[in-house]
């Protein structure tokens, strides 16, 4: 059974200029088991990470990321973005499992 | 304040007795990475030779603790359609797998930089290879020393 | 301006004085007068993630915490909100003066037990097990609503025969190593075992992310971590051992800025 992936943590500006670089940051509350410990009974404790994230603006992708065991728990993910209009960002973390969150945030132009 | 009651001292020497030594002699930016490493490496190339320069990998020289180590790593480039960063690639040399992160880029982002937190298993280099628009590869390492703490619990 | 400060000064060591005179005990004296926080002996990469609310991976527990805030969960139909409506007011302040004597029970409650007796005596709600994710989370939200005020615990009156048993545990030798908690924390502070720069054990970051752990842990089981480490055999998380403890603790700390939610290795 996967862990459970927790609420997405995604901060952005409200609005920006048009043609300015955006820091676009996240945090997600996740285990990011490895595969590689054992538990109490010496049994491997199965692999269990987010091995994709995905941010799209207007339905085109923008960034992704592959992810490995060797992501530290609970991962930080933090991109640039250069704004040429408003739109809709959406970002997508994916388990092992299949299993996905997602966060959508809009931006504005000031 | 400082002149420990001797039994307490021997317990520290003793607690440190059990450990391993860190070592602190450097080793050279060009020492050979390790065969699992230079594998994943071999595959990203075909054929390519990386070139020095325009990736940059910030991460602390030494962490307190292997599990959260923040790293940035950026690459000099306009990031225009003709001219842009495609893939990032980012290995631990001696993790147990040394894969640790593919970073995929786009022009959309007007400047080729992430951030994330990576677990470094011990003392080792992580290496990072851009991989340009126009095929080009470029590469870079770093080394992070990762302290053995004491206080087990 | 001065005069006044220096009479409401004298009023308030009058104060104490009586209170101690009234409970007969001597003011007890802190071994490290001018404490200062973990962050004084943690890197600055460390510290980063800790002064940055968006990076700090705690926050991920604050909000947990602060969605079961106005959840309401058992028999009563009531959430925390039900009688303490907006924690950012209502829980300014709890964290610094906890733990603290609770009259009817006649013993000192933590945060995390007050937290527990909230949930069975008002809500009808099973306790959560101490350092739990939910109970580390509730703490944690309701712990930051303190942050940068002064830990200020009373240990006067009938709470102060609580705090002398926690003093004494606190002096005590144990396990293996034969170690008292301030033969690292008071007499070797500032020094390295191995790559580990000893603090003074101050617990005014608590709840704390902990690197070595990923997640965020409560003071007690910090606490119980020490006590392995020296090779002795830990008391129950949430008894009165180390309730005890973590109260002569609190006092260690008095003064220190609450720093809830922490990152600490």
């Amino acid at each position: 059974m996967a862990a459970p992936i927790g609420q997405p943590r995604v901060r952005i500006p409200a609005q920006a200029r048009a043609g300015e670089v955006i820091d676009i940051r996240t945090l997600i509350s996740h285990i990011m088991e490895t595969g590689q410990r054992r538990d109490q009974a010496g049994a491997i404790i199965p692999r269990d990470i987010i091995k994709r994230f995905e941010a799209k603006f207007e339905g085109q992708l923008v960034f992704a990321m592959d992810l490995a065991p060797a992501i530290s728990a609970n991962p930080y993910i933090a991109f640039p973005f250069k704004v040429e209009k408003a739109g809709s960002f959406e970002f997508t973390w994916t388990n092992d499992a299949g299993e996905e969150r997602k966060a959508t945030n809009d931006i504005k132009l000031a | 304040m400082h002149a420990a009651p001797t039994p307490s001292r021997r317990v520290m020497l003793a607690l440190a007795a059990g450990g391993v030594a860190i070592s602190l002699l450097p080793r050279p930016a060009s020492a050979q990475l390790a065969a699992p490493t230079q594998a994943a490496i071999d595959r990203i190339r075909g054929g390519r030779t990386p070139q020095e320069g325009r990736v940059t990998l910030r991460l602390p020289p030494i962490a307190e603790n292997g599990n959260t180590v923040p790293m940035t790593v950026s690459v000099e480039s306009p990031m225009t359609a003709a001219d842009h960063v495609k893939t990032i690639y980012v290995f631990a040399d001696k993790n147990p797998t040394p894969d640790l992160a593919t970073f995929h880029l786009t022009p959309a982002m007007g400047r080729a930089s992430v951030d994330t937190r990576i677990r470094l298993g011990t003392t080792q280099d992580v290496v990072a290879i851009a991989e340009m628009s126009d095929g080009n590869l470029f590469m870079t390492r770093a080394e992070v020393k990762v302290t053995i703490g004491g206080c087990g619990g | 301006m001065w005069k006044a400060a220096g009479l409401t000064i004298g009023t308030a060591a009058l104060a104490v004085g009586i209170a101690f005179a009234q409970s007969g005990a001597p003011e007890p004296q802190r071994a490290i007068p001018d404490p200062q926080s973990g962050r004084h002996f943690a890197t600055p990469e460390t510290i980063a993630i800790q002064d940055d609310d968006f990076q700090n991976p705690a926050m991920l527990w604050a909000e947990e915490g602060e969605a079961a805030w106005s959840r309401v969960e058992g028999t009563a139909g009531q959430s925390c909100a039900s009688c303490h409506t907006d924690a950012t007011q209502t829980m300014r302040g709890v964290r610094a003066r906890m733990p603290a004597y609770h009259p009817r029970l006649n013993r000192v409650v933590t945060l995390e037990q007050q937290i527990n007796i909230c949930r069975t005596e008002r809500m009808g709600a099973a306790a959560l097990p101490i350092d739990s994710r939910p109970l580390n989370a509730m703490t944690t939200f309701v712990a930051l609503q303190s942050r940068g005020m002064p830990v200020a615990v009373d240990i006067a009156g009938p709470a102060r025969a609580f705090f002398d048993r926690g003093e004494a545990f606190y002096n005590t030798r144990r396990g293996q190593l034969d170690m008292r908690c301030g033969s690292c924390h008071e007499d070797n502070y500032g020094r390295s075992l191995r790559a580990d720069l000893l603090s003074q054990g101050m617990s005014n970051g608590f709840p704390t992310y902990r690197l070595k752990e990923q997640r965020v842990i409560s003071l007690q089981f910090r606490l119980q971590g020490c006590v392995n480490d020296v090779r002795g055999e830990a008391p129950l998380l949430g008894g009165e051992e180390f309730t005890n403890l973590e109260f002569y603790l609190a006092w260690r700390a008095q003064g220190l800025p609450v720093e809830s939610p922490s990152v600490r290795r």
